[in-house]
């Protein structure tokens, strides 16, 4: 019962680290696209959308690519 | 018994928001430098500061964006899972 409260507890913190490393790429690569300019006191308008937007657009891009491989293989 | 295992629970989760927090500002370091030191001088100079402390701040607010977005995403799409089981 120990082992599994231990197994339960790692299994729990890797999947957390899991999102956190992948919270950490996502910001590099969307500031890559959308911060172009010199930091200023704020984000513009188009800099906040484009933010926002990011995330969502890129998993969205990497589900369409999974599904063009899945229709080469056919 | 009990509160040795928390005990150690307890630093293992330490451990890793630390490396989580160092990630961070690796990251906002990298990007950053890459941003406001175009020519490394013999010093920083105090443009050079105000361009790195301005774009922490953004960095920091760009991380928090896209976490939160992350998250929602994550939840929506385990609801999701949920609905198209139970339909089943």
């Amino acid at each position: 019962a120990e082992q599994k409260e231990i197994g339960t507890f790692i299994e729990n913190e890797q999947a957390q680290a899991r999102v956190h490393s992948s919270i950490h790429s996502f910001t590099g690569i969307c500031w890559d696209k959308c911060v172009t300019s010199t930091p200023s006191t704020s984000f513009s308008r188009a800099e906040s959308t484009c933010l926002a937007n990011c995330v969502d657009r890129f998993l969205d891009s990497s589900l369409f690519m999974v599904k063009q491989i899945e229709n080469r293989r056919q | 018994m009990q509160a040795r295992k928390e005990a150690v629970k307890a630093s293992i989760r330490e451990e890793l928001a630390l490396q989580n927090a160092q990630e961070l500002m690796n990251k906002a370091n990298e990007k950053c430098f890459q941003k406001c030191v175009t020519k490394p001088g013999s010093s920083l100079s105090s443009a050079e500061e105000t361009c790195l402390s301005r774009c922490l701040e953004r960095y920091l607010e760009a991380f928090d964006t896209v976490s939160k977005t992350y998250i929602a995403r994550l939840s929506r799409e385990r609801l999701e899972r949920n609905s198209t089981n139970l339909s089943d």
